[in-house]
């Protein structure tokens, strides 16, 4: 069975899911930090994939592969600097409880 | 054959611990679940001809970020979640916002008119490395050294924000 | 030729150069303004022997192009020529008088310029050869008289009388406007001569022409104090003698009728006009007439018979256009002039004593001014072989012949009760024993003051003869109906043989009739109309203030904001989760929004 670019889509789109669900239900702020990061792997695998399919002239659309190289420097740089923001937030209030966080509330 | 196999153990694999990653509920566990996720997807990643980028997966994310993960957990010393009790209402609401995430994609996926064809050949012996590189270089030279600065600003940024008491 | 622009411009010249420059130099300004007036008299008189047409050219004044244009023009013809005798010749002969009468007076300049400036706007309402003109002169010559009314603006009463006198006018104006504009818009013409070729084509529509002239009448109403807009005439009194005798009873009241002598070929083309104006004016000359009988003020008595009398002129503007009412009032300008300058005479003789119960006996103290007044009271109550016979006749006989029977009687009776009245006036003023120690100082004025007296009393007598007044008007008829002669001298006697019989000896009136001692109640009536729509103006706009505009608008559209911002803030749930939630949520509805339901 050969494989397509829809199996690779699909694969992709479930892992973004899984990751948007991960945000959504877990309480932990460094475990939603983690998902989130799931979901950006998500789109880099999206983005290869199409980086393969468009061939021209024998070789696939570098296009994509850079995107993806970017998106992993700069979500390198994001992770520092969030883990830094949350070290920060864990000193100034004591827990990581999303939920204990909610002083703009109304 | 063989291709397809491995193609869905490696999907299996990832999908399956970005599960656990989403379920666990040990911090530590769900940080290694997904260093797992990651080698994954850089399997993946080799599979689609794209071997710079699985090298670099596995350099940055698995073996950078993750560990940066890994550490800051340590730092604030976290425990185990405490179990509390959860709106049933909260959990249908974000399951359902993903399975409908999940929905619209297959059916845009059936509608894509190039999504069932295969892949086309590349030539081969392909210098993946060489052409990435050349590509880098040349065409998005400019964002590469804007990434350097990014980089640097990023760096700088994390040293202020752990401060201990900023005067 | 320049003659008609010295005319009108000298007057104004003076005023302007009294206002400006001399208005410390009382005397001198007072000499600039008889000079001035005399400078139009004669101008007058040589104006007089010119042929008739309009041979000055005129000056542009206004000019929008082919829709519309106005000029400041001169009609010379005989009407206007002996509207101007009457208007200079009076006037230069009160200039005089007032020489002796506000001789100690502290605004006497202002007076002065005052006077000039009413000269230059009266000439220019006679000049006029088109409404705009006539127009702007009228609401000149309504400027003056407020000016002038208002001379003595220290005292409360005078201002306020002013103001009546200008908001009473301004609504009569207001009519006059609508009519003049209506002409415009169906001829397509402002001027005199173009409309009198035009009414032929305007008398296919008898209901627009009735209406039209109707408003245009409504000028003469409140000019010249018809029913109900009387009410400024006798307020008007406060102003000085002099004042009332030129412009409240010679001159500027007499605008109205010769305004309608002017455009008299609009009356006679409309019934229905002719029916409202002989109307108003008859109903004018009664009430009028009605009223004067139980006054007690000297300028009052004369100010009502002179609302009486411009009753009788605009009920024959409208049963005979063209007829006796401008013989009328070329008459009665004299006669009427005459008859205040006695009574400024007599309040100067007794130190401003205006009531008549204070007076009395005063016929051997002021003998001069006794003999005009008596002249001049002749001249009005129509004692034969006076000006004021012949003219009232023409118009007692007009009425008769118009076949206006009701009209008729009317004017019989105003005539008896306008003999009745001044012999009243006369009686109790000059005849018996001196009721109060004023009266018992009162002395004669000055010859500056008696010689003009003369002069008008001449003019009374001689005023109804052919060899005179024919040089300037067209006299009705040369003799006269027996019939309506001798009735009118029926009342003339009657209503002096009353009035001695009541009047004689006495030192208080025997008859009082509330109603008409204090004027039928009318100045009240307006009083409480007035009051009444400013309260309702007021208190609607308050309403609407406090509902609408703070209510519904102001605090409307900040309780809306208030609101949106209320429920809005229901979103802030200050929780990370929930907004990932609401992300992810319209992230979906967008998707679903775009790739699914719309094109």
């Amino acid at each position: 069975m050969e494989l397509t670019l829809d199996d690779y889509l699909l694969v992709s789109g479930l892992l973004f899911a899984i990751g948007f669900a991960g945000v959504l239900l877990r309480r932990n702020i460094i475990i939603i930090f983690m998902c989130l990061e799931m979901m950006l792997n998500a789109a880099n695998l999206s983005l290869v994939a199409f980086s393969r399919f468009n061939v021209q002239a024998g070789l696939p659309n570098y296009n994509g592969q850079m995107l993806v190289f970017f998106i992993i420097t700069v979500a390198a740089a994001e992770v520092a600097v969030g883990l830094a923001v949350i070290v920060a937030l864990y000193r100034a209030r004591g827990t990581t409880h999303v939920e204990d966080i909610s002083s703009l509330k109304f | 054959m063989m291709t397809a196999i491995l193609f869905w153990f490696f999907a299996a694999l990832m999908l399956g611990f970005a599960c656990a990653v989403v379920f666990n509920r040990n911090p530590v566990a769900s940080a290694l679940s997904l260093v797992v996720s990651f080698i994954g997807l850089a399997a993946l990643f080799v599979m689609l001809d794209a071997y710079f980028l699985g090298t670099i997966q596995v350099l940055v994310y698995a073996g950078a970020v993750m560990v940066l993960f890994l550490f800051i957990i340590m730092l604030l010393d976290l425990k185990a979640e405490v179990r509390r009790k959860l709106h049933i209402g909260i959990v249908a609401g974000g399951l359902a916002v993903a399975a409908a995430f999940v929905f619209q994609l297959c059916a845009v996926l059936e509608e894509l008119p190039f999504g069932g064809r295969g892949f086309p050949a590349i030539r081969q012996p392909l210098n993946d490395v060489r052409n990435v590189g050349y590509v880098l270089f040349s065409d998005y030279n400019l964002p590469f050294q804007v990434v350097g600065v990014l980089l640097l600003v990023a760096t700088i940024g994390v040293v202020i924000l752990s401060k201990r008491e900023l005067k | 030729m320049a003659l008609p622009w010295i005319i009108l411009l000298t007057p104004l010249l003076s005023a302007a150069f009294i206002t400006l420059f001399t208005q410390r130099l009382r005397n001198f300004s007072a000499m600039i303004s008889v000079a001035a007036c005399l400078v139009s008299f004669v101008g007058v008189c040589v104006l007089h022997f010119w042929p008739n047409g309009s041979p000055t050219a005129a000056m542009g004044w206004l000019d929008l192009g082919p829709v519309f244009s106005v000029s400041i023009g001169f009609t010379v013809d005989r009407l206007s020529k002996a509207m101007l005798f009457v208007v200079t010749g009076v006037g230069l002969l009160i200039h005089i008088y007032s020489l002796g009468y506000m001789e100690d007076d502290a605004g006497k300049s202002r007076y002065f310029a005052g006077l000039s400036l009413f000269m230059f706007s009266m000439i220019g309402i006679v000049f006029a050869d088109n409404f705009v003109m006539m127009f702007i002169f009228w609401e000149l010559v309504g400027v003056s008289s407020y000016i002038l009314i208002g001379h003595w603006f220290d005292k409360p009463a005078p201002p306020a009388a002013a103001n009546k006198a200008f908001i009473t006018n301004r609504i009569g104006d207001f009519g006059f406007m609508l009519g003049i504009l209506m002409l415009w818009v169906s001829t397509g013409t402002v001027y005199f001569t173009g409309l009198k070729s035009a009414v032929p084509a305007l008398a296919g529509n008898p209901g627009f022409l009735a209406v039209a002239t109707v408003l245009v009448f409504c000028g003469a109403v409140g000019k010249s104090a018809q029913f109900p807009l009387h009410v400024w005439l006798p307020d008007a009194m406060e102003g000085p003698t002099p004042v009332s005798a030129l412009i409240h009873a010679a001159t500027m009241v007499a605008a109205g009728v010769y305004m309608l002598s002017r455009v008299y070929f609009l009356v006679a083309a409309s019934p229905a006009a002719q029916a409202v104006i002989g109307a108003i004016g008859i109903t004018t000359a009664v009430g009028a007439a009605l009223m004067a009988t139980q006054q007690n003020d000297i300028k009052r008595i004369l100010a009502y018979s002179t609302l009486s009398q411009l009753g009788y002129m605009i009920c024959a503007a409208g049963i005979a256009p063209n007829g006796p009412a401008m013989y009328h009032l070329f008459t009665h300008a004299f006669f009427k002039a005459l008859l205040f300058l006695g009574a400024g005479a007599v309040i100067y003789g007794t130190h401003h004593e205006q009531d008549i119960w204070k007076m009395g006996g005063l016929k051997n103290r002021l003998p001069s001014t006794f003999l005009t007044f008596l002249v001049g009271t002749l001249a009005l109550t129509g004692c034969p072989g006076l000006s004021g016979f012949f003219s009232k006749d023409a118009i007692i006989s007009a009425a008769r012949e118009g076949g206006h029977p009701f009209i008729f009687a009317l004017a019989l009776a105003t005539a008896f009760l306008t003999s009745f009245y001044m012999f009243r006036l006369m009686v109790v003023v000059f005849w018996g024993h001196t009721r109060t120690e004023h009266a018992r100082d009162g002395h004669q004025p000055p010859a500056v003051m008696t010689i003009p007296l003369w002069i008008l009393a001449i003019a009374s007598i001689i005023a109804g003869y052919g060899f005179f007044a024919g040089r300037f008007l067209t006299l009705p008829k040369e003799h006269m109906d027996m019939g309506v002669a001798s009735l009118s001298i029926l009342v003339f006697l009657a209503g002096g043989g009353l009035a001695w019989y009541f009047y004689n000896g006495r030192d208080s009136d025997p008859i009082v009739i509330p109603l008409l001692a204090n004027r039928f109640y009318l100045d009240e009536l307006y009083h409480t109309l007035i009051a009444l729509t400013q309260d309702l103006a007021a208190s609607l706009s308050a309403t609407f203030d406090r509902w609408i505009l703070d209510g519904a608008i102001v605090r409307g559209l900040s309780s809306a904001a208030w609101i949106t911002g209320f429920v809005l803030r229901f979103l802030q749930l200050g929780n990370l989760q929930a907004y990932a939630f609401l992300f992810g949520g319209g992230f979906v509805i967008l998707i679903y929004y775009f790739l699914f339901s719309k094109p």
